[in-house]
């Protein structure tokens, strides 16, 4: 794809103007990073404030009295129970358990708010036409653009804007005026962080990140950044770590399936997939998804195999860096079920050469949302 | 001209051919960004013009470091293993990767001189 084709977001010019550097990301050019770099970046977000533009994700609302039950033909998780202002991880399945998607969901007044990946949207939104376009409305949102400001200090900022924001808690939201615009405000993010996800009318967009930029917190971050946060903060991206080969179970996202759609539960199954993932929850998987440590300080990349001490050939790493804010290497690997108890050690292979890394727990940076 | 380049953005000084400092230029820092990673080649082996003889990664990429010119290494930069940011702060001075023992001088002269290297970096 040539630069010309590539989409723009309406924070386009701003990030130009900002020096960022500009790459290919989903169908738009975005900013990988600013003149401050990734590091720079991600330790700001760990220490104050970072604002992305993330309005390449999809943003879908889903009206009508039946829009709940109908999600749930499509995600094994409970929709119907989520209360109003109230947001919850999801995943799309296909009918061998695989994922097609996550995806966070908001119950707002009178429609469900979908944030789908930027890559899988066009597909999503016709997943969601052709599979429950009958029993509600599916209307993509286009006209509005998609901000974060993650970080131990973004509520400080973000209340001078509006106060009342500071009252949300981790996986909440509500409608907020900002900078003069009508914004919906979560407080979640993928970083790991504290910290607000604002759909804003495109239009307003660029007002609202300059004021959020005058604020003394806060410095702009790009996609760089955001990956290496997510990373460590052991979030799933999609496309590498998760995908329509890999099932929640064997990605570790069993936490996702409510009780309710589990087996036994009032609504249970009934979500594309459902068998095989109702045979896992039962029997367990042949892989997983685990955190690795190197205890060498030697990147290991996607893509890189994991071996025994034997030199049996145990799966391979779906993610990896140095992490920034832990300073040692980390990744996360799908390997056999049976080393993938913590502690474990296993070899990665880097360019010929073995090196030792340690199954761990995640995240690799401790979450520190605000819960109230 | 005692400073020349490589298509590959490396540069190598040969004031003391005994000792030609190797490095990456500018550019190749830029495009990487943060340098968080650097694998040095071995001191005392001979690498052909073109081998792999070190790698450099940043928290996004890794990048494979080509030999410039034939010869041995006499020399790295051990200080790169500590704070390989140094790439990224002084890439044609103090964050040089390795020195080599060039055996044929005449792989040097065909290196690009600066005004070739700048014009290489305009036309990408």
């Amino acid at each position: 794809m040539s630069a010309a084709d590539l989409r723009h977001t309406a924070l386009h010019e701003l990030h130009v103007e900002l020096g960022a550097k500009m790459v290919p990301f989903a169908g738009y050019d975005m900013p990988v990073n600013y003149p401050d770099g990734i590091l720079a970046e991600h330790r700001h977000c760990r220490q104050s404030a970072a604002l992305f533009d993330v309005s390449h994700m999809g943003q879908l609302r889903l009206k009508g009295d039946d829009a709940a039950r109908a999600l749930e033909t499509l995600v094994p998780v409970d929709v119907v129970d989520l209360g109003l202002h109230k947001q919850r991880y999801a995943l799309f399945t296909n009918s061998q358990g695989g994922i097609l998607d996550d995806l966070m969901i908001t119950r707002r007044e009178g429609d469900l708010l979908l944030i789908v990946n930027a890559a899988c949207k066009e597909a999503d939104t016709r997943h969601l036409i052709t599979h429950i376009g009958q029993r509600c409305t599916v209307v993509p949102m286009p006209e509005r653009a998609l901000l974060a400001l993650q970080g131990p200090k973004a509520v400080k900022a973000l209340a001078r804007l509006n106060a009342e924001v500071a009252k949300l808690t981790f996986m909440t939201g509500g409608a907020f005026r900002l900078a003069g615009a009508d914004c919906f405000v979560t407080r979640s993010g993928y970083t790991g962080e504290d910290g607000f996800e604002i759909s804003v009318p495109a239009d307003d967009a660029v007002v609202l990140a300059k004021t959020l930029l005058q604020e003394p917190e806060v410095k702009p971050a790009g996609l760089g950044a955001r990956d290496t946060l997510r990373l460590e903060a052991g979030l799933c991206l999609y496309g590498h770590d998760i995908d329509d080969k890999s099932t929640p179970i064997e990605a570790g996202l069993t936490w996702a399936i409510q009780k309710v759609r589990r087996p036994g539960g009032a609504r249970a199954g009934h979500y594309p997939g459902a068998a095989a993932i109702e045979a896992q929850l039962a029997t367990g998987t042949a892989i997983k998804r685990v955190g690795l440590v190197g205890l060498e300080r030697m990147p290991v990349r996607e893509g890189a195999t994991i071996f025994d001490s034997h030199s049996h050939k145990l799966g391979h790493v779906t993610s990896g860096t140095i992490g920034p804010t832990v300073d040692q290497p980390i990744a996360m690997a799908y390997l056999a079920a049976d080393h993938t108890q913590l502690h474990h050690e296993v070899y990665a292979e880097v360019r010929g050469k073995r090196y030792p890394m340690r199954v761990s727990a995640m995240p690799f940076s401790p979450h520190r949302y605000y819960r109230g | 001209m005692t400073t020349m380049f490589t298509p590959d953005h490396e540069w190598i000084n040969i004031e003391d051919h005994e000792a030609a400092v190797v490095g990456i230029t500018p550019h190749a820092q830029d495009a990487l960004g943060d340098v968080v990673f650097v694998d040095l080649p071995e001191v005392g082996r001979t690498y052909k013009r073109g081998e792999v003889a070190g790698v450099v990664e940043s928290v996004k990429a890794a990048a494979d470091l080509y030999m410039p010119v034939e010869g041995e290494v006499v020399e790295v930069n051990e200080v790169l293993r500590k704070d390989p940011a140094l790439v990224n702060r002084d890439p044609m001075g103090n964050g040089w990767f390795f020195k080599v023992h060039v055996t044929r001088m005449e792989q040097f002269d065909e290196l690009m001189d600066p005004p070739a290297y700048d014009k290489l970096l305009k036309n990408l």
